[in-house]
């Protein structure tokens, strides 16, 4: 049976992993190999590694760590974070990565994201969505959530993005759920069901874990493939030991 | 571990780095080529691909005397992921003939239910059909019929081969598929070893001692 997904993300800036609330206000939360290393051997089923910087700051992450992480792996990782060519995300790929996760660049110019699914396999390719409610209750998109000096609203409906982003070759959606991430409240299960019901590729749900119920409750609920989360697990929180356990305990296969 | 030498067809794919490293994790060298002399002269021979069935054969044709090298290949083959569906006669992804080694069909996968997503991504148990296989030694925990004891294996993928007579590991999503082939001295896995962990990498080094 496939098995739901226990994704750590880590963020990283200038060679490290941060983690900030709300996108913003980051500090330091360690190592990318050790924390690398440490998922894998604690049983994460894949790993994504933001450069949370690149994106607005108009270069790419950089290619060093990327080989050096896809060297000790035996999972699969994601990298994400200012890939804006194809030739980008080549040298990602030729450096031992699963993955390549585009968002502002696909945003800027949607027809990236099937070049990229032509040159490499839609398995290859992930959008990434950050995505608020507004007050008015509509779904919106929003782009260069790195740097909140630049980060604006893109003219898209996240329903309509989605869509887009599945009919031009994405292979997996990564949504990212902007009101609840770092306030550990829960994902944003209405919205993910929402996204959940307009595409037919992978979802994962990314912002708002804080307990482990929350994970049982998006899975339920959502019917995600995957939920990601970043500080309960760099701080040790939630050990995904404990917590594939209690999954496979309420009826949610998790592989352990 | 005693060294092979260990070539990988260099097919143009984009998990070439990855499979590189899970054998260097191994302690096994490997050599990235698309010669057929070099391949010949291989005692192992990997057959790597990540992307379309059709672009996979366009660029395996484009190098002069590698399908035929290929097909005549008389030592150990693993064919990964893309790699072992090029193993098989056709494909409908894209409506191409493949190499042939192994009789039957590629297809894509049918959507059984709203929750089934395409593609079929993450971490699938794969019921060991034939434990006693040379390449399934101590893979994991057997197993029999009952799949919650089965070893886990990282797909991603939206075609899939039939099962037949042999197939060697089976998977489920919708329905059953091939994950693991093996008939004489070739073989394949859907999913990606070189990505699957300890269960993963325990395919590897059985193939190196083969």
């Amino acid at each position: 049976m496939l098995t739901k997904r226990i994704i750590p993300c880590l963020d990283v800036r200038d060679g490290v992993v941060v983690k900030g609330v709300q996108f913003r206000n980051h500090r330091v939360m360690g190592d990318i190999l050790e924390l690398a290393q440490r998922y894998r051997d604690e049983g994460a089923d894949e790993l994504v590694f933001y450069d949370i910087t690149a994106s607005s700051d108009n270069r790419v992450v950089d290619k060093d760590w990327v080989r050096k992480v896809a060297k000790i792996l035996d999972i699969p990782f994601c990298v994400a974070g200012g890939i804006r060519s194809v030739d980008d995300a080549r040298r990602i790929l030729n450096d031992g990565a699963d993955k390549i996760s585009v968002n502002s660049p696909a945003l800027e110019r949607p027809a990236f994201i099937s070049e990229l699914a032509d040159a490499f396999g839609v398995q290859c390719v992930v959008v990434g969505v950050d995505t608020r409610v507004e007050d008015d209750g509509s779904l919106a998109v929003y782009q260069y959530t790195g740097d909140e000096t630049k980060t604006l609203k893109a003219k898209h409906n996240t329903l309509d993005w989605v869509r887009e982003a599945q009919r031009r070759g994405a292979g997996e959606i990564v949504l990212n759920c902007m009101n609840n991430d770092g306030v550990k409240q829960g994902y944003d299960i209405a919205q993910l069901k929402a996204v959940r019901e307009a595409i037919s590729i992978p979802l994962i749900a990314s912002g708002g874990a804080g307990d482990m119920v929350h994970f049982k409750d998006v899975f339920e609920q959502a019917h995600v493939d995957g939920a990601l989360a970043a500080s309960v697990f760099h701080s040790g929180q939630i050990p995904i030991p404990d917590l594939k356990a209690y999954l496979n305990d309420n009826n949610i296969p998790a592989r352990q | 571990m005693t060294q092979r030498d260990l070539v990988i067809i260099d097919s143009g794919g984009a998990n070439i780095a990855s499979v590189l490293f899970a054998f260097e994790r191994l302690g096994q060298k490997a050599v990235l080529t698309a010669d057929p002399d070099k391949i010949n002269a291989a005692s192992h021979v990997i057959l790597p691909g990540v992307g379309a069935a059709a672009d996979a054969m366009t660029k395996l044709r484009a190098q002069d005397g590698l399908i035929d090298c290929i097909r005549g290949l008389t030592q150990p083959v693993m064919g990964i992921c893309l790699g072992m569906q090029l193993l098989f006669s056709f494909s409908e992804e894209g409506d191409v003939d493949l190499l042939g080694l192994i009789d039957g069909r590629v297809s894509k996968f049918k959507q059984h239910s709203a929750d089934m997503t395409i593609p079929h991504m993450g971490w699938n148990n794969v019921v060991l059909e034939q434990p006693d296989h040379p390449l399934l030694q101590n893979v994991g925990q057997n197993v029999g019929q009952n799949p919650a004891q089965s070893p886990f294996f990282y797909f991603v993928h939206s075609y899939r081969a039939d099962m037949n007579d042999h197939t060697i590991g089976r998977c489920t999503y919708g329905d059953d598929f091939t994950a693991i082939v093996a008939r004489g001295n070739v073989a394949g896995c859907q999913f990606h070893p070189e990505r699957s962990g300890k269960a993963g990498a325990k395919i590897l080094e059985n193939f190196l001692a083969l």
